[in-house]
């Protein structure tokens, strides 16, 4: 026996990408934008969906629902007559904190794509992993509440870099809580500068105007050539 | 807790290129932003390589300083906080990553059997 070095230089997450692409090729073929929607926890995402999804003029909405198990949330969308597609991670490594873009693959079959003009990927709740993993998604959203406290950018700025918008709930809290909405967005912008960011709240309705034109943004057909 | 996942697209990688072949030490380069806990990720490494080419591998981590540049007056600078701003230009200096988003294999040492028939 002996020994070699191998030379590799790959990027470890390159086969992760691979099928994202793969997947974005899909969903680009069947004319379906998607939108991958992440937070910690609890930070309101199926509040802010609910708000929207089945709101949207002159756009069809399919959900895709991850969860480490269970469909309580997918349940909650699939009142509002939306198609609604459960992703359970626990099959798994003892159950994934996320969704990578292997598992989106292996859902597409069960999507209706012909029948949908926006997909919007509802991660497993996490400020970690999710910041890691392409799905194959053309924009990436994320949601901090504002219970969550000021230093959340700066804490983790994997997530709050990987993302296109801000979406800072639970603003209706502001006059109960000490959180300090000036200095989260300072901090915000020193981890993303200039990132779109929408103030709402999924409870009282604030912004959820704005948040539902960001998607239907989104949603629409790419003018080509102009 | 993201180095659970990173330790397995490592192993998924080395396998990748490792043909079957005992892995002894694998080297990575790995950025600052990534965030990544050296300690932690060696434990998981050593727990999820099991029963691969991987059980039993040194990993070996160089870890790399984040460093940025801004596009209008072309500064580069290392940073230690996640602060994404140009000290000149500020808010409106584009900001891009020089180095430090890396979170690479760079390469791996394989026990080889003898090949007689090169002798």
């Amino acid at each position: 026996m002996h020994r070699t070095k191998v030379k590799i230089v790959e990027e470890a997450l390159d086969a992760n990408n691979t099928i994202a692409q793969a997947n974005r090729a899909d969903f680009d073929r069947a004319d379906v934008r998607v939108v991958n929607f992440m937070s910690a926890p609890g930070a309101g995402k199926t509040a802010l969906l609910e708000r929207v999804v089945a709101d949207l003029p002159g756009v069809r909405v399919g959900v895709l629902e991850g969860d480490v198990q269970g469909s309580m949330d997918a349940d909650r969308l699939a009142a509002l007559h939306v198609p609604v597609t459960q992703l359970n991670t626990d099959a798994g490594f003892g159950g994934e904190c996320h969704l990578d873009a292997n598992m989106v693959r292996s859902a597409l079959g069960e999507l209706p794509l012909d029948d949908i003009d926006l997909l919007v990927i509802e991660n497993v709740g996490n400020l970690v992993c999710p910041a890691e993993f392409r799905v194959g998604e053309d924009a990436r959203i994320m949601v901090s509440s504002i219970t969550e406290g000021e230093e959340k950018p700066l804490k983790y700025p994997l997530m709050f870099r990987a993302c296109e918008l801000v979406l800072v709930n639970k603003i209706d809290l502001l006059p109960h809580l000490d959180f300090d909405l000036d200095r989260f967005l300072y901090n915000l912008d020193q981890v993303h500068p200039g990132v779109e960011r929408i103030l709402v709240s999924a409870k009282t309705g604030e912004g959820i105007d704005e948040w539902r034109d960001w998607l239907v943004k989104v949603a629409a057909p790419q003018e080509v050539g102009v | 807790m993201h180095e659970l996942s990173l330790s397995g697209a490592i192993v998924n990688t080395v396998e990748k290129h490792a043909a079957g072949r005992p892995v002894n030490v694998v080297s990575m380069r790995i950025g600052a932003l990534r965030q990544v806990v050296p300690d932690t990720l060696e434990f998981y490494f050593g727990f999820v390589s099991k029963g691969t080419v991987c059980e039993g591998a040194r990993l070996e981590q160089e870890l790399i300083s984040a460093r940025l540049r801004c596009a209008e007056c072309e500064r580069e600078w290392e940073i230690e906080l996640p602060v994404f701003m140009c000290p000149a230009c500020g808010p409106s200096g584009r900001i891009e990553v020089a180095a430090g988003d890396e979170f690479e294999v760079e390469s791996i040492e394989v026990e080889e059997a003898e090949c007689i028939a090169q002798r």
